[in-house]
């Protein structure tokens, strides 16, 4: 998991790097004007209701790193100026190995801002968490979908706080191409399926992808796999597998992986620009969406963080050089959405410290992180509102409206759940080993064999 | 943590050092008397044993223990750990490619610094050529991995589309298609394994051209006075003379092959059926998060170079006392 988020995050981030000049100039001036502990200036309206926090410290952990912490630290400046509090950020590229050994050190910040349910209940088991206060819960319960409460939950207890989300469930295009050969954006699977086969009629191989990543190779074939499940199946047969309450070589699973292989597995299909099927597993995936550019490739599923990923220069926008587009469900109604999120988790009880976790849950922040732009623009805070957005690329106000939509049901990235043995070892190795020709059923009896007993 | 913070640590590490070395020496120095050789001897020794203690037995004592425990390094197991790599299908294909690398690398890659260090024996750009095979040793290991993912890069054979690995352009040129060189296993264990050729021929040319250089000139001159052809004067000359520098030469390079781990990772990442017993270890105990296989696998590491060691100890020891 850790080498994936630090790769997705670098690429994020350089995407961001343009933005971060003006917004570092931003803050630097809130922290000139004078911290009037609770004043009662216009601007301050929104913060009345946290009271008084002068001289008071919340110390906050994060693996946020330059340019992006320039981001989130101007968000708070207001809450620093109005309360009085002072935010103390503490930013480290290592910090999921890190926030475990302070754990077990007793050395804990006041919030760890945590990018994984799974590592999430590890430090909740650690008994050193604080659970969410009732009007922080009260506040989420208001600004944010059911199932973003239940991410922050362990067993029930509501812990931690959504901040900033992303989405993966995107299929990137040619807007251009699309328009020239009068192609219409797919609204079903099956349209999908259509469409490829359009395509690949011209005598094009519509798909290209690439798994290369290191010795993470292999880890966006576990995105389209969550992708297939979450759609053909649903998000409770989804919980299922990811919890292993079915087996990984159950019927489900693998018919899933057998819906990916009529994609990735399907000469007629792939791999545009790159070779043969086997060359998805030889192609990074930074390299495996330019064919598109090209023009000898149709269609890639990759994250958002992909529009960072395109040559300088590229448009990415609705009428731009390259776009994406929602990867639809099963039907025009249904619109899982699979992704990735972060959560606010308490170490300390006090009440500044909570004041600030119900900051961060509210619209106002949601707002402030929408206006800062880069690679903090995207909240999953239905309440947020769109007009903030303005400063935020294309494929983050896609993003931001799908994930407001009242349809979407969010689902994460269920490889980071699964035990690392299978999350981040077998998962990778076993779906390199399909692309290279392994049989789908030895696929997932051999990833079934992995789990951890 | 800030630069100047990072090198204030450094500083204090320093001056610890200097100061903890300044006591023992100070403390040695007062030391006098009939045994006092001996004491001060071992307060000489003491700061080794204690640091190879600490950072070499302990961890050692501690990885074999923790080779008999589960993933979490919290139930004891047995020889579960063991049973694993000698049963399971992914770890044998772990052993089957660390044996190829162990048995290819050490014997080629000394074949072909022999065979060049005596053919430029004495040519008139003898300087140039051992530079030249020489400069791979000068490259780390990663940087050797990336240089060969671009000699074996691949892309299709499709218009439009120009290949970029140095092979393949070659192949191309050829008239032939385009090869997947790290995909298709077991072959794509061999192209990595000629990367450690290449780096590992300079360092076995160097060690065997200065050890012919030291052969006396009067035996190689009785052999040719003898009749001596040039295959008879590599066999029973040069050879048996050099014998103690090829055995180090093939140990070394047999023991650095055993732990090879960043041409693996750099390469293919273990994937496509290349893992390598270093990369497993790495990958079990720090990606899958299984502890207790981890430690098997750097136990086993540490058996397998035993023997190579003893041997290259053995003969040592042998050629001193001739």
């Amino acid at each position: 998991m850790t080498t994936r988020t630090l790769v997705r995050r670098t690429i994020a981030v350089t995407g961001a790097l343009m933005l971060v000049a003006g917004v570092t100039s931003c803050s630097s001036k809130s922290n000139n004007s004078p911290s009037a502990g609770g004043s009662t200036s216009a601007d301050c309206a929104d913060y009345t209701t946290y009271g008084n926090l002068k001289g008071k410290t919340v110390t906050v952990y994060t693996g946020i790193v330059t340019p992006e912490d320039a981001l989130l630290k101007a968000t708070w400046a207001p809450f620093e100026k109005c309360t009085g509090a002072t935010i103390k950020g503490e930013f480290d590229k290592s910090f999921e190995a890190q926030i475990l050994v302070r754990a077990k050190a007793g050395n804990l910040p006041d919030i760890a801002i945590v990018p994984q349910p799974g590592l999430l209940k590890t430090l909740v088991a650690t008994g050193k968490a604080v659970p969410a206060d009732s009007a922080t819960s009260a506040e989420v319960d208001q600004n944010f979908a059911p199932s973003w409460k239940d991410l922050g939950s362990v067993n029930g207890t509501f812990y931690a706080p959504p901040q900033n989300a992303s989405m993966k469930s995107l299929v990137w295009y040619s807007p251009k191409e699309f328009k020239d050969k009068g192609y219409t954006i797919p609204t079903t699977l099956d349209e999908l399926k259509t469409l490829s086969d359009k395509i690949a009629a011209t005598g094009k191989k519509p798909w290209c992808a690439g798994i290369s990543s290191g010795d993470a190779t292999g880890w966006p074939i576990t995105d389209w796999m969550e992708d297939w499940m979450l759609r053909l199946y649903g998000a409770d047969e989804y919980d299922k597998w990811v919890n292993h309450s079915i087996a990984f070589n159950s019927p489900e699973p693998t018919a899933a992986l057998d819906a990916v292989g009529q994609y990735l597995k399907n000469p007629k299909y792939v791999n545009g620009g790159l070779g043969d099927v086997k060359s998805i597993a030889s192609t990074t995936f930074q390299d495996a969406g330019l064919p598109i550019l090209k023009g000898t490739c149709s269609l890639h599923r990759q994250a958002s963080f992909y529009a960072a990923n395109w040559p300088k220069g590229t448009k990415v926008a609705p009428d731009g050089d390259v776009f994406a587009f929602y990867l639809p469900g099963k039907t025009a109604d249904e619109k899982p959405v699979l992704g990735g999120g972060e959560f606010m988790l308490g170490f300390r009880k006090a009440p500044e410290v909570q004041a600030f976790q119900r900051f961060v849950a509210s619209v106002t922040w949601a707002n402030l992180s929408e206006q800062g732009g880069g690679g903090r623009c995207v909240t999953p805070n239905k309440n947020a509102d769109p007009a903030k957005a303005a400063n935020c690329s294309d494929i983050d106000k896609l993003t931001i409206k799908t994930l407001q939509d009242p349809k979407t049901v969010f689902r994460f990235d269920g490889s980071d759940a699964m035990p690392a043995a299978v999350g981040s070892d077998s998962f990778w190795k076993q779906a390199t080993n399909w692309i290279t020709g392994q049989s789908t059923k030895d696929t997932v009896d051999k990833i079934e064999a992995s789990w951890p007993k | 943590m800030s630069t100047a913070h990072k090198f204030l640590t450094m500083l204090e590490a320093v001056g610890l050092f200097v100061a903890v070395v300044g006591v023992i020496l100070a403390g040695a120095n007062r030391i006098s008397g009939r045994r006092g050789d001996r004491v001060v001897a071992a307060v000489f020794l003491l700061p080794t044993v204690a640091l190879v203690g600490v950072g070499l037995v302990y961890p050692a004592l501690k990885t074999i223990y923790e080779s008999f425990f589960d993933a979490a390094g919290t139930k004891y197991i047995g020889i579960d750990n063991y049973h694993k790599i000698f049963t399971d299908s992914d770890q044998l294909l772990v052993l089957r490619n660390t044996v190829l690398w162990v048995v290819i690398t050490p014997f080629v890659a000394t074949g072909v610094g022999l065979v060049y260090a005596i053919l430029v024996d004495k040519a008139r750009i003898e300087a140039l050529a051992k530079a030249l095979i020489f400069l791979p040793m000068a490259i780390s290991f990663v940087g050797a991995g990336i240089i060969w993912k671009f000699v074996y890069d691949f892309r299709p054979d499709q218009p439009g589309v120009k290949q970029t690995g140095l092979l393949n352009e070659i192949l191309v040129k050829l008239g032939g298609s385009p090869h997947q060189f790290l995909l298709n296993s077991p072959w794509n264990t061999i192209f990595l394994v000629i990367v450690m050729i290449w780096i590992q021929a300079g360092f076995a040319m160097t060690v065997l051209s200065a050890s012919i250089k030291a052969i006396p000139e009067d035996i190689v001159e009785a052999a040719r006075l003898d009749g001596v052809r040039a295959w008879g004067m590599f066999r029973y000359v040069t050879v048996p003379s050099i014998r103690p520098a090829l055995v180090v030469v093939l140990t070394t390079i047999g023991i650095g092959t055993l732990k090879v781990f960043d041409i693996v990772r750099t390469m293919t990442g273990g994937q496509f059926k290349t893992s390598v017993v270093a990369n497993e270890f790495y990958s079990q105990s720090f990606r899958a998060g299984n502890q207790g296989l981890g430690a098997a696998l750097a136990v086993l590491l540490f058996v397998l170079v035993i023997p190579i060691v003893a041997y290259n100890v053995r003969q040592l020891r042998a050629s001193e006392g001739r």
